[in-house]
């Protein structure tokens, strides 16, 4: 545990890539295989399953410490983080077990939700203990089911790369899916020539980075392939030895999610990988994102919510064909080959080709764009005719442009200090517009999008003209306004506005604009019924 | 005997204010830090090693009754002293009694020693004004002497690495403990003008510190691993830019917790404290056995409920001049 505490902490410290990936690289060289495995497990994201409730939790360490619940959860909320909270509330004086293995703690985790509260208590409280608030905080952090190790998974890759003296391409490859730390060796995880046995694994996705020059800068509008942008999920169809398996980007494995695709195993050559959106569809379009998360978040899938939002995948690439790796084929080979597997009369209605949009100048992608919710998409995809299907991001050959969020302009009404941050800075806020009575009712709660200079502008203005005091939380005069982007909005009877916004950010500090020139209720109902039209 | 008013704490009797925040007559003066020493006062009176820093920071023309710990003086019937506060060199808790009944006013302090000032020692008073800038569980400080260690290996490091190590902590303070504790060894000390600035006022009463000025003549790009305190302003600042290559780092106590750590954006964050953590406030309430406790500076409302519900003392919270963060809270 402690050196793993080491490598979380060098990690934490600092915002050099390449510090962060010689502090994994140092790990893995000074580690046994157990070790290491466990560790790169966690550091693509592979963490436990929750065993513990939150208020358990709490209650076991305010109950350690000393101290009553109210100020646990005072504390709490001055740290914003639960792990962090109990590993600095605990005495920080306790004599330290050093012997902790990563791979015992990670095991018996996982054999903790078995186990009756009473064990679970003896077991975690025993680990806090013995470790010092270092890697106390490391370890009740595997049990919040928050833990994140802060590097990306592509500088995991490269760290392993080095490590090993391997491609970081067939490194990628080999991290995919869902791999069992306890299971493996570093030789069975990586080496050659049992890679034949994964039928299961997707390839790496290839992404696309947001356009950020001048569209004309991309040359010939002959030499791309202009799609729609699709909100959905991305995810990759696999047919080896008859057998199905869907992921998503996340890299779940979500085959029983998704019975539709079910027949593919039998209808679709041994040795297809489809890349594509799968997204809810009905009468020749996409239904929105909601639809889907509801149905993705149920536990058992009623007939009900099979007919309710039935899905498709809308494919736009072939990376796989007859066994074969194809990716480094250019994209208009692939997707010549797509079309043929496509047009098959045999195939089951569930896949959907990626429509080729037969624009003849920019600007007409440019309209286009603006106008993309129109078109049920948020914007469009552009690949070059000739890409390879790269691993991670490799910048120029494919870019994402997406129509512009949509806005609106909302009252502060509310501040909360910030997580995690200074006790008395207020960073998180809740804008509001106006109702047909004179009222302000709450509508979007966001925290990012300000400079730190406007946060501390903000912050002083808020102290100074404070209403009331709720906790953490301030009411403040009704003065300043806020232009509030967002990716989507629909109606919510659980909001007290009405509306539900997604991923709702500030775009800009209207200064010019005074609290009675924010939106309506009413400009936001029809900003739904323009939308959803 | 103490009254909480507008403008600071009060001794009508005396009619004295101790650290006050306006103009007053006379004002009894905790120590240097801005926050508790002000423009403006008719009379200064404070411990003979805050003296300097008050003619460096609020100028040499001032009025200021200098005193020795411990020594007695009356005004109006009130016995007035000052004692050890351990928080910075010439810190000081100020001690008063009126017709038996006695009170103690920290200022800022601490148990934990950081080398160099004089030991924090507590008053067995009536009445006890506390501050609390880091009143809750969550801050509890590692002991200075193995964060110096950290700080002199991670010197050592960027040394070897061919880099700069730049300390960023508050010129009135932890510039000068940081100082006191560095083993440099070969490596030579550089300093921001504030900090240098300081230890020119404290030389007048016989301190000495390592480390040199950096100046318009310092030849900047031949500093290669050496050691530059300099104070929090200087993040982000041109002036920092030019010491590069280096690596960062905060010395506070709020580097605790890692969302203030990471916050700052710099590369490391070393938790040194010139305040209490929450053992040694509860240490120093026991320690003065007051009977009303009156918490003000920080997390006024939680410890002065924890002190009434936990330890039955008559604990009340204070609120002073709005209680908005301050130079020394960095
Ligand atoms: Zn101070
Ligand atoms: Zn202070």
């Amino acid at each position: 545990m402690r050196r793993f505490t080491e490598l979380f902490t060098a990690i934490d410290q600092t915002t050099k890539t390449n510090e962060k990936v010689a502090a994994i690289v140092r790990y893995l060289s000074e580690s046994d295989d157990r070790n290491s495995l466990y560790a790169i497990a966690l550091l693509i994201g592979n963490r436990p399953r929750r065993p513990v409730k939150t208020s358990d939790l709490k209650e076991w360490a305010a109950t350690a410490a000393g101290i009553p619940d109210w100020l646990f959860e005072e504390s709490y909320h001055i740290v914003g983080d639960l792990a962090e909270a109990i590993a600095r509330v605990l005495p920080s004086d306790s004599p330290s077990r050093s012997d902790y293995q990563l791979p015992e703690v990670i095991d018996e985790l996982a054999r903790l939700p078995e186990q009756t509260d009473e064990q679970k208590k003896e077991v975690i409280t025993g680990y806090w203990r013995h470790l010092n608030p270092d890697e106390r905080f490391v370890f009740t952090k595997l049990i919040t089911g928050n833990f994140r190790m802060g590097v990306s998974r592509q500088l995991v890759i490269k760290a392993l790369s080095i490590h090993l003296g391997m491609d970081e391409a067939a490194v990628a490859h080999r991290l995919m899916g869902k791999w069992i730390p306890a299971a493996e060796t570093m030789a069975s995880l990586f080496s050659e020539s049992v890679q034949s046995d994964r039928v299961f694994q997707p390839y790496p996705f290839y992404l696309a980075y947001q356009l950020d020059a001048p569209i004309a800068s991309l040359g010939a509008i002959e030499d791309w392939y202009i799609e729609k942008k699709l909100d959905g999920i991305r995810g990759q169809i696999i047919v080896r030895s008859s057998q199905l398996f869907v992921w998503s980007r996340g890299e779940d494995l979500l085959t029983d999610k998704f019975p539709e695709f079910g027949p593919l195993a039998n209808a679709l050559p041994d040795g297809t990988v489809i890349d594509g959106e799968i997204i809810p569809w009905q009468d020749g379009r996409p239904l929105t994102f909601q639809v889907m998360q509801t149905r993705i978040g149920r536990k058992n899938l009623s007939q009900k919510s099979l007919r309710e939002a039935p899905l498709v995948m809308v494919c736009y690439d072939l990376l796989e064909w007859k066994g074969e790796d194809i990716r480094d084929m250019p994209m208009h080979y692939r997707r010549n080959l797509l079309e043929t597997l496509l047009s098959s009369p045999t195939l089951p209605p569930a896949l959907l080709l990626s429509e080729v949009m037969p624009f003849n100048h920019w600007g007409e992608v440019a309209v286009f764009r603006q106008q993309a919710r129109d078109f049920h998409c948020e914007g469009v995809m552009l690949k070059r005719k000739d890409s390879a299907y790269g691993s991670g991001r490799r910048r120029g050959h494919w870019w994402k442009w997406k129509t512009d969020p949509l806005t609106a302009d909302g009252v502060l009404i509310y501040a909360q200090s910030g997580h995690g941050r200074r006790a008395n800075l207020y960073t998180d806020y809740t804008f509001a517009v106006w109702d047909e009575d004179g009222s302000l009712v709450p509508f979007a709660k966001a925290y990012s999008g300000l400079t730190d200079k406007e946060i501390a502008e903000l912050d002083t203005w808020i102290k100074r003209n404070t209403l009331e005091r709720f906790g953490p939380v301030r009411s403040v005069t009704p003065h300043h306004v806020f232009e509030i982007a967002f990716e989507g909005i629909q109606q919510s009877s659980r909001h007290k506005s009405g509306v539900a916004l997604r991923f709702p950010r500030i775009l800009r500090w209207r200064r010019d604009k005074s609290a009675e020139a924010a939106n309506t209720k009413a400009d936001l109902l029809q900003l739904i019924a323009a939308v959803t039209k | 005997m103490l009254k909480f008013t507008e403008r600071g704490v009060y001794c009508p009797q005396a009619d004295l204010y101790i650290d006050p925040w306006e103009p007053v007559e006379k004002a009894v003066v905790t120590h240097g830090h801005s926050d508790h020493a002000r423009w403006g006062m008719g009379r200064y009176l404070c411990h003979v090693h805050t003296a300097p820093i008050l003619r460096l920071r609020l100028g040499a023309a001032i009025a200021i009754q200098e005193v020795e710990y411990g020594e007695v003086i009356t005004v109006n019937g009130v016995r007035i002293s000052l004692h050890p506060a351990g928080h910075i060199i010439g810190s000081a808790q100020v001690r008063l009694e009126y017709e038996g009944e006695i009170w103690a006013v920290s200022g800022d302090y601490k148990l934990s020693y950081d080398g160099l000032s004089v030991p924090y020692e507590p008053i067995r008073c009536h009445h006890f004004v506390t501050e609390s800038t880091f009143g809750l569980p969550v801050y509890q400080f590692p002991e200075p002497d193995l964060v110096f260690q950290d700080i002199n290996s991670w010197c050592h490091l960027n040394a070897a690495e061919g880099v700069n190590t730049v300390l960023l902590a508050y010129a009135l303070g932890k510039s000068q403990s940081i100082l006191r504790q560095l083993q440099p060894g070969s490596r030579s000390v550089f300093l921001h003008g504030a900090v240098a600035n300081v230890n020119a006022a404290l030389g007048e009463v016989g301190y000495r510190f390592v480390g040199e000025r950096i100046t318009a003549e310092t030849d900047r790009t031949a500093l290669k691993g050496a050691i530059i305190v300099a104070p929090p302003s200087a993040l982000g600042s041109p002036w920092l830019k030019k010491l590069s290559p280096y690596r960062i780092a905060v010395c506070s106590g709020w580097m605790q917790l890692r969302g203030a750590r990471r916050r700052r954006g710099v590369d490391r964050g070393f938790v040194l404290s010139d305040h209490c953590d929450w053992d040694q406030l509860n240490r120093a309430v026991a320690a003065t056995e007051a009977e009303t406790v009156y918490v003000t500076h920080g997390y006024e409302g939680p410890f002065a409920r924890w002190l009434r519900e936990q330890k039955k003392i008559q604990a009340h919270e204070v609120h002073l001049h709005g209680g908005e963060a301050t130079e020394a809270d960095l």
